[in-house]
């Protein structure tokens, strides 16, 4: 018998057996109540109490066998694993591979629509996947806006939301506004304001995010750590709570719709004579708009990642590492730390405006339900999937997390006969399966997917400084 | 008149600092000269690093004056003058004077020029030997805006400011013996490098007071003797004053012009090395012995 004698002793067999009895009857004691007794109303007639108790044998059944297992492999007592130090020609390898990935990465990111056209077999069905790309961009945008606040400068922000909201709510009711409208028709032609809104205003909502960024970031950043988590999640609720209560402004919980489509930069996506696809000698395809769109963010978002990639050679960018790795050694050299705290914040806020025009120039309407905490939560746990401070791991854990949230959309092949039968909704599980698989991820890699930091300037040799001598910021 | 009285860079007037019931620093008044060496001596608890913390405006004294005078020695009015206009900072004639304990932290740096190490060392250690240097000449380096274009947009301007920074981390480097570590975590070094890093990082921040709680401590007999040379170059080379605490008599006795004792946080004596090795009181508290038996010492010393 293989399984006794791989333990070595069967001392360890029979303790593996008794801890898996033993989970099981705890596994049974505590799912009778919750499983084994089931309540169910029959036609507005009385409840009645079926039992399943077969179905509570089953998962104690399941819990000792996978103790069992693990005690016997992973959990092994006196099992020593084995790490190897990673062979030179592997370091090389990996190393090679990671300076071939960003131009890679970038390349496909720019080709990503043409190969959608392609593998869909034209505009009209590529349309999913473009969408997809837009929206996974658009995380993507959010995480690197989040990164330099949470990942340089070491400030956990739970209320990032709340600039991406100022950002669409900024860009919405500018570019629904009438006086506005009728100021630049006086002085610029009826069709200005509806042609060239988005790129007047993008730059607005930069700027007046980030100008929330420091209203907000004033008081709250002298506090630290947990405290500063709860403010700034409190301050994300507000900002929300305002949407939806200012109704004069803000239309309430309904939201603010027909705000103007995307333009070729004046040029309207539209099928009449001076659309887009008259200009340009095409056939006309509402796809236009949609690749259009992507490019856009993918021109945002590679601005966030240049200005963060500058910002950090720069000294306000090393300031917010040495802020994060130790702000009292950093006051002792003369750095006004809230100053330095306040760009961070307002910068990053910056970002989350521009994502946020962005989002409301897409989707044509905003409204207070967009902008939730589970946004936050989201755009953290990209952030931190990723690995703090590292551009690559975060764009990697947002497509991974987005993209793969999606993807679990559609696991039709689950519903098959031999699977789980037609009636199971795979899509109801995503959560879960994408919970479980936030844990196991978290569990392999801690400190995230890419958890080393480069070196911001050398002189001989760029080296990566290893995660554990990195600190991850205390707010 | 003593050299450190008639040009003082730092004058310290009874200073005291209270910790709900306890009187860490009680009372106490010194001058540190400018371009001297001048340490802080006592036993441990005395107050010593308390005083560092005034001086840099981590703590706030709960009553004294710390007197800055940079440029030139400042005289008894200006002071006084300072100290009634309700103001930190003024020019004077040659320089400038400031009150210490009226500027927040930062500016106790930056614009009062003090830096300071720690007695547990706080490098910045996920970065390189060279970032930390470059951290700490970040005023120099953000004159002209945190955000500024210049620096935004990599312009030449920029670029040779930048370069001037980086030579001079590198000089630095040289000087304590780094260079070839430059590109490693500063976590990664041992500690005796950590330790000289660290004075090395505060150096570049250009000061004119430098405070240092404990250099030698933990160090072994080489690196001991890499950080007295450091001491003596810092001394010789640069127009930088030196406070220090040290507990190392080899090292305080070897380097400092001017030493002065605490105990209890009260000061019990003040003077030039010699002076300090003969003083009965210091005798009696560096080997722990009690008041009657000081009494029997200076009878026999006959003061
Ligand atoms: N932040 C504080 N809060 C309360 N008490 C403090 C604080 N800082 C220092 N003390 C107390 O003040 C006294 C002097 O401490 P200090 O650290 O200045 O001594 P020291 O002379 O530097 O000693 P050592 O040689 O051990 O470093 C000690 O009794 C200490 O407990
Ligand atoms: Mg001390």
């Amino acid at each position: 018998m293989t399984a006794t004698a791989s333990p070595g002793t069967p001392g360890v067999l029979g303790a593996a057996i008794k801890d898996a009895l033993i989970s099981a009857v705890l596994t049974a004691l505590l799912l009778t109540p919750l499983v084994g007794f089931r309540a169910t109303e029959d036609g507005g007639g009385p409840l009645i109490l079926t039992y399943r108790f077969g179905l509570v044998a089953i998962f104690a059944g399941i819990v000792a066998v996978l103790r069992l297992v693990l005690n016997l492999t992973l959990w092994r007592p006196g099992r020593t694993r084995v790490k190897r130090p990673p062979s030179p020609a592997l370091v090389a390898f990996t190393d090679r591979i990671g300076t071939a990935a960003k131009p890679a990465f970038f390349v496909l990111l720019v080709i990503y629509p043409v190969l959608a056209v392609l593998a869909s077999g034209g505009l009209g069905p590529s349309r999913y996947w473009i969408d997809i790309g837009i929206y996974i961009l658009t995380y993507v945008m959010l995480g690197w806006g989040l990164n330099i606040v949470v990942g340089l400068a070491g400030l956990l922000d739970l209320g990032y939301v709340a600039f991406y909201a100022v950002g669409a709510y900024t860009f919405a009711l500018l570019s629904t506004s009438v006086p506005v409208s009728d100021f630049f028709a006086g002085a610029l032609g009826a069709d200005f304001w509806r042609l060239w809104s988005f790129w007047v205003c993008l730059p607005a909502c930069g700027l007046l995010a980030a100008m929330w960024g420091v209203i907000l970031g004033f008081p709250v950043l002298r506090l630290r750590g947990d405290y500063l988590a709860i403010v700034t999640l409190a301050f994300g609720e507000i900002i929300r709570l305002v949407l939806i209560n200012w109704v004069d402004l803000t239309n309430g919980g309904a939201g603010i719709s027909s705000i103007p489509p995307i333009t070729f930069f004046g040029i309207p996506f539209s099928s009449g004579d001076d659309g887009f696809a008259a200009l340009f000698g095409l056939t006309f395809d509402p796809m236009h708009r949609n690749i259009f769109l992507y490019f856009i963010i993918l021109g945002l978002a590679g601005l966030t990642a240049v200005a963060t990639i500058r910002l950090r050679r720069m000294p306000v960018g090393r300031a917010w590492e040495a802020l994060r790795e130790d702000e009292i050694a950093c006051r002792s050299l003369g750095i006004n730390t809230t100053l330095t705290k306040l760009t961070a914040f307002s910068i990053g806020a910056m970002f989350g405006g521009f994502a946020g025009a962005f989002f409301a120039v897409r989707i044509r309407f905003v409204s207070p339900e967009s902008f939730t905490f589970l946004e936050s939560a989201v755009i953290l746990a990209i952030v931190v999937l990723g690995g703090l401070g590292s551009q690559i791991g975060v764009a990697v854990s947002a497509i991974l997390l987005i993209g793969g949230m999606e993807m679990l959309r559609n696991l039709t092949f689950l519903k098959s006969d031999w699977l789980l039968g037609p009636d199971f909704d795979p899509s109801l599980y995503r959560m879960l399966i994408f919970g479980f698989a936030m844990v196991a991820v978290m569990a392999w890699r801690p400190r995230g997917l890419v958890s080393s930091r480069l070196a911001t300037i050398f002189l001989k040799q760029r080296k990566k400084v290893s995660a554990d001598l990195v600190a991850e910021g205390h707010g | 008149m003593r050299s450190w009285d008639r040009d003082p860079i730092l004058s310290v007037d009874h200073l005291s600092m209270r910790f709900g019931g306890l009187l860490a620093v009680g009372d106490v008044s010194f001058r540190v000269g400018r371009g001297e060496v001048t340490a802080v001596i006592g036993p441990n608890g005395a107050g010593k690093t308390t005083v560092f913390n005034c001086i840099t405006g981590f703590y706030k004294p709960s009553m004294g004056r710390l007197a800055l005078a940079q440029g030139v020695p400042a005289s008894a009015a200006e002071i006084h003058d300072l100290t009634r206009m309700g103001r930190a900072s003024v020019k004077t004639a040659g320089g400038s004077l400031h009150l210490l304990e009226r500027l927040p932290d930062h500016k106790v740096a930056s614009v009062a020029k003090v830096a300071r190490t720690f007695q547990n060392i706080r490098l910045f250690s996920g970065m390189t030997a060279l970032e930390n240097l470059l951290v700490a000449q970040h005023m120099g380096l953000t004159e002209s805006g945190l955000l500024s274009p210049a620096a935004l947009f990599n312009l030449p301007s920029w670029r040779r400011k930048e370069e001037k920074a980086v030579h001079r981390a590198i000089q630095w480097l040289e000087r304590i013996n780094l260079l070839d570590r430059a590109d490693d975590p500063a976590g990664e070094l041992p500690y005796g490098d950590q330790r000289r890093l660290e004075i090395a990082r505060a150096m570049c921040s250009d000061p004119v007071l430098l405070c240092l709680d404990e250099p030698a401590a933990g160090l072994n007999p080489r690196e001991s003797l890499a950080l007295n040379d450091l001491l003596r170059t810092i001394r010789n080379e640069f127009a930088t004053s030196l406070l220090l605490i040290e507990h190392d008599m080899s090292v305080v006795m070897g380097i400092s012009d001017h030493i002065i004792v605490l105990e209890y946080g009260r000061k019990i004596a003040d003077g030039t090395p010699e002076e300090i090795r003969t003083d009965p009181r210091v005798i009696a508290a560096y080997l722990g012995v009690d008041e009657e038996a000081v009494e029997a010492v200076e009878a026999e010393v006959g003061i």
